[in-house]
C-alpha cells in the first residue's frame, strides 16, 4: 500500500513538473510576441501622425513620411489579388467540386503544397527571370504583382478548398434533387455557404502579400522614389522593402531609425487589422450560417 | 435548345475551372525551367571574366589552372610553379599597371598601340611569368601561351570553400560555406524553437482551458502574420546589440542572432501543425489510458505524443523548411560573412541571404548572376525534398489510421 502511494505521488509530481514546464515555455512564446509588439509600438507610436502617413520621404529618407511606400504596397496588394483571387478560388472549386478522389486531385494538391513550400526568394528569382527579363516588363508593378500573386496562390486555393469541404454534402444533394444543375448548385448553394471562410482566407493572404520583401526585391521595389506611379509598368516603393533599406543601408542609419520604427509599426498595424478583420468576419458569418 | 446552350455554358465554366487548377502545376514547371536554365548556365562558363585571359611563357608546361589555384597564385599564396604541377620556377606576377617599369613610354606607344607587343615580349623574356590581360592584347602576334581555364564544375561548386564571385582574375564559386551557414542557422533555430513550440502545442491541445486556448490561438496566428522584415528589424535593434553585450563580441551580427530570430518565426508553423496533429488523437484512446489509471501526463507522453508522432515530425520538418528558406530576417541579423562557421558567435551567410544581397549587383547574364540562380536551384531542391518528405510522412499516417 505504502509503495503504491509513493508511486502515485511520484507520477503526480512528474505531471506537475511537466505541466509547469509546458506552461512556462508557452508563456515564453507569448511573452516574446508581446515583447516584440510592445517594443515596436512603444518606439514607433511617437513617429506616426498624419504627416508621416501622407508625405513624401525627404533628405535621403531621414525626414518626411512614407506615403509612396504605403501607396506602393496597396498597389501591389491589389495587383496580386486581381491575379490570385479568381484563379485561386476557381481552382479550389474545381479541386473540391469536380474532381473525385483521383490521381489528378492528388497531383494538383501535391503541386499546390509544393508551390506553397517554395521560399519567397526563389519566387523573386523566378519573377525576375520571367516577368522582368524574359517578358520585358522591367522592374514594374505588374511584374511584382504577378510574382506576389503566384506566391500567395496556394494559400487562396487551400482556404477555398477547406471552406468548400466544410459545406455539408446534404446541401449539395438536396439542391441536385430539386433539379438544379451542378453549376447552379455550386453558385447558389455551396459558394454562399463557403463564402465567409473564403473571404477570411483571402484577407489573410492580403496580410501575407503586404509584408513580403524577398519577392519584390528584384521585381518592383524602388529604393527611393518620391513620386507616385503613373502606370503598371512603373516602379514603386513598398513598406517592407522601405523598412529593410532604411534600417540597413540608408544614407544615415541612425537618423532614419525613428522612421524605421514608424514603418515597422505601420506594417504591424496593417497585419493586426487584417487579422482582426478576418477573425471578426469568421465569427460574424459563423453565427449567421449556424442560425440558418 | 436552351437546355443545350446551358449545358455548353456549364462545360465552358468547368473548362475554365479546370484550367485554373492547372496554374499551380504550370507555375512549378515554369519555375523549374527558368531557375535551372539560368542556374545550369553557370557550368557552361569559365570562372574568368569574358574578354580576359591568363597568359604564361610559351615554355611553361602548365596548360590550365583551376579557379582556386589562380586565386592563390594572385594572392601570392602559391609562389612556385611546382605547387600547381609545373617546373621548379618561381612565379612572377605581371600587372598591367606596372608596365611602365619595364618599358618606356615610347615603346608602349602614345595610345598604347604597342602594348600587345610589350606584353608578348615580357612573357617571352620571363619564364615564370603569369599575366591577366584583356584578350584584345593577345589576338595577333602573341608569342606566349594562353591558359585555358576549365569550366565551373558541379562538384567544385558544391565543395569549394570560398564564395567570392566578383574576385579578379577568377571568380571563386564555392557554395560550401553558404550551405553550412544555412544549416547552422536553421538547426540552431530548430533547437530553440522545437522545445518551445512543442510545449506550447501540448499545452494548447491538452492542458489549457478552452478559454486560454481561444486567446492563445489568435496570438499564434498573429505571430505568423508579422512580416519577416519586421522580425529582422527587431533582431537588428534588440537581439543583435544584446548578443554583442552579453558575449562581449566585436559584432553582434552572428549565427546565434539569426537562429533566435528564425526560431521565433518558425514557432507558429511548429505550433499550429503539431497542435492539429495532437488533436487528432481519438478521445477513446485517451479515455482508455485514463481509465487504466494513468494520469494526464502519462497519457500525453505514452498515448497522445506517439499517436501524433508523424504530425509532430512533419511540423518539425516544415519548421526547418521555413527556416532554410527565410531571407530578409536572416539577411539583416547574421552579418553575411561568407566563411565556414566554427561557432554560433560568428557571422555567417545563408543561401537566401546571398541571393538577396548580391542579385541586385550582378550583371544580368554574367557568371555571378547565373551562379546566384544556381543557388536558387539548390534552395528549390532542398525545399522540394522537404515537401515530398512531409507529404510521404502524412500519407503514411493516413494509411496507419485505416
Amino acid at each position: 500500500m505504502i509503495i503504491s502511494k509513493k508511486v502515485i505521488q511520484n507520477k503526480n509530481l512528474k505531471e506537475k513538473i511537466a505541466f509547469n514546464i509546458f506552461r512556462i515555455f508557452s508563456a515564453i512564446v507569448v511573452l516574446s510576441l508581446i515583447a516584440i509588439l510592445s517594443f515596436i509600438t512603444y518606439n514607433g507610436i511617437s513617429v506616426i501622425n498624419w504627416n508621416f502617413l501622407t508625405q513624401m520621404p525627404e533628405d535621403g529618407m531621414t525626414k518626411g513620411g512614407i506615403y509612396p511606400a504605403i501607396i506602393g504596397t496597396l498597389y501591389l496588394v491589389a495587383g496580386s489579388m486581381i491575379f490570385a483571387i479568381p484563379i485561386g478560388v476557381f481552382s479550389g472549386i474545381y479541386i473540391n467540386e469536380y474532381t473525385k478522389d483521383s490521381w489528378y486531385k492528388r497531383f494538383i494538391k501535391l503541386m499546390t503544397n509544393n508551390l506553397a513550400g517554395i521560399p519567397s526568394i526563389v519566387f523573386g528569382l523566378f519573377g525576375m527571370s520571367l516577368f522582368v527579363n524574359t517578358l520585358g516588363f522591367g522592374d514594374s508593378i505588374i511584374a511584382g504583382s504577378l510574382t506576389l500573386g503566384l506566391m500567395v496562390l496556394p494559400v487562396v486555393i487551400r482556404t477555398t478548398e477547406e471552406a468548400l469541404k466544410a459545406v455539408d454534402n446534404s446541401f449539395r444533394l438536396a439542391s441536385l434533387a430539386l433539379g438544379a444543375t451542378k453549376l447552379q448548385t455550386i453558385r447558389k448553394v455551396v459558394l454562399p455557404m463557403a463564402f465567409p471562410n473564403i473571404i477570411t482566407g483571402i484577407i489573410l493572404s492580403i496580410g501575407r502579400v503586404s509584408g513580403e520583401t524577398a519577392p519584390i526585391l528584384f521585381t518592383v521595389a524602388a529604393y527611393f522614389l518620391p513620386k507616385l506611379p503613373s502606370s503598371i509598368f512603373d516602379q514603386v516603393m513598398a513598406l517592407p522593402y522601405h523598412l529593410y533599406v532604411i534600417s540597413t543601408s540608408g544614407t544615415n542609419v541612425e537618423a532614419s531609425r525613428p522612421i524605421a520604427y514608424g514603418t515597422a509599426l505601420v506594417l504591424i498595424g496593417f497585419v493586426l487589422i487584417v487579422n482582426l478583420l478576418a477573425n471578426a468576419l469568421r465569427r460574424y458569418f459563423g453565427k449567421k450560417v449556424k442560425m440558418n | 435548345m436552351i437546355k443545350f446552350l446551358k449545358s455548353i455554358f456549364e462545360k465552358l465554366i468547368e473548362g475554365t475551372l479546370f484550367l485554373s487548377s492547372t496554374i499551380t502545376t504550370l507555375a512549378i514547371v515554369l519555375i523549374i525551367i527558368f531557375l535551372f536554365k539560368e542556374g545550369i548556365g553557370t557550368f557552361n562558363q569559365t570562372p574568368i571574366e569574358d574578354g580576359f585571359s591568363l597568359v604564361v611563357n610559351k615554355n611553361n608546361p602548365i596548360n590550365e589552372l583551376s579557379a582556386p589555384e589562380i586565386k592563390n597564385i594572385f594572392d601570392q599564396n602559391i609562389t612556385n610553379w611546382k605547387t600547381v604541377g609545373g617546373k621548379n620556377d618561381s612565379i612572377t606576377l605581371f600587372n598591367l599597371d606596372n608596365i611602365g617599369e619595364f618599358y618606356s613610354d615610347s615603346a608602349i606607344g602614345e595610345n598604347f598601340e604597342f602594348l600587345p607587343q610589350c606584353i608578348s615580349d615580357y612573357t617571352e623574356k620571363n619564364p615564370g611569368v603569369v599575366a591577366f590581360v584583356s584578350t584584345r592584347y593577345t589576338e595577333k602576334g602573341f608569342t606566349g601561351k594562353i591558359l585555358t581555364t576549365p569550366k565551373v564544375k558541379v562538384t567544385e561548386f558544391i565543395s569549394q570553400k570560398e564564395w567570392f564571385p566578383t574576385a579578379q582574375p577568377a571568380a571563386q564559386l564555392g557554395v560550401l560555406p553558404l550551405i553550412l551557414g544555412t544549416l547552422w542557422v536553421s538547426f540552431g533555430a530548430i533547437l530553440i524553437a522545437l522545445p518551445l513550440g512543442l510545449s506550447t502545442s501540448i499545452y494548447m491541445a491538452e492542458i489549457a482551458s478552452p478559454k486560454i486556448r481561444n486567446i492563445l490561438k489568435p496570438l499564434i496566428e498573429l505571430l505568423a502574420g508579422i512580416p519577416s522584415v519586421v522580425y529582422g528589424f527587431f533582431g537588428l535593434v534588440v537581439i543583435v546589440p544584446e548578443i554583442q553585450k552579453l558575449f562581449n563580441l566585436p559584432v553582434g551580427e552572428t549565427a546565434l542572432a539569426g537562429s533566435i530570430v528564425l526560431a521565433i518565426m518558425a514557432l507558429p508553423t511548429i505550433i499550429t501543425i503539431s497542435e492539429d496533429a495532437l488533436r487528432t488523437t481519438p478521445k477513446s484512446m485517451k479515455e482508455a489510458s485514463l481509465a487504466l489509471g494513468a494520469n494526464k501526463w502519462q497519457t500525453i507522453y505514452r498515448v497522445v505524443i506517439p499517436y501524433s508522432g508523424s504530425g509532430i515530425t512533419a511540423a518539425t520538418i516544415l519548421g526547418i523548411g521555413r527556416a532554410i528558406g527565410e531571407t530578409m530576417a536572416v539577411l539583416m541579423v547574421t552579418g553575411n560573412a561568407a566563411v565556414i562557421p566554427h561557432s554560433f558567435l560568428e557571422p555567417v551567410r545563408t543561401i537566401p541571404a546571398t541571393i538577396a544581397a548580391e542579385l541586385g549587383e550582378a550583371p544580368q547574364g554574367g557568371l555571378h548572376y547565373k551562379a546566384l540562380f544556381a543557388l536558387g536551384c539548390i534552395l528549390f531542391i532542398i525545399t522540394m525534398a522537404i515537401n515530398l518528405i512531409v507529404g510521404y510522412i502524412s500519407s503514411k499516417k493516413k494509411y496507419n489510421a485505416k
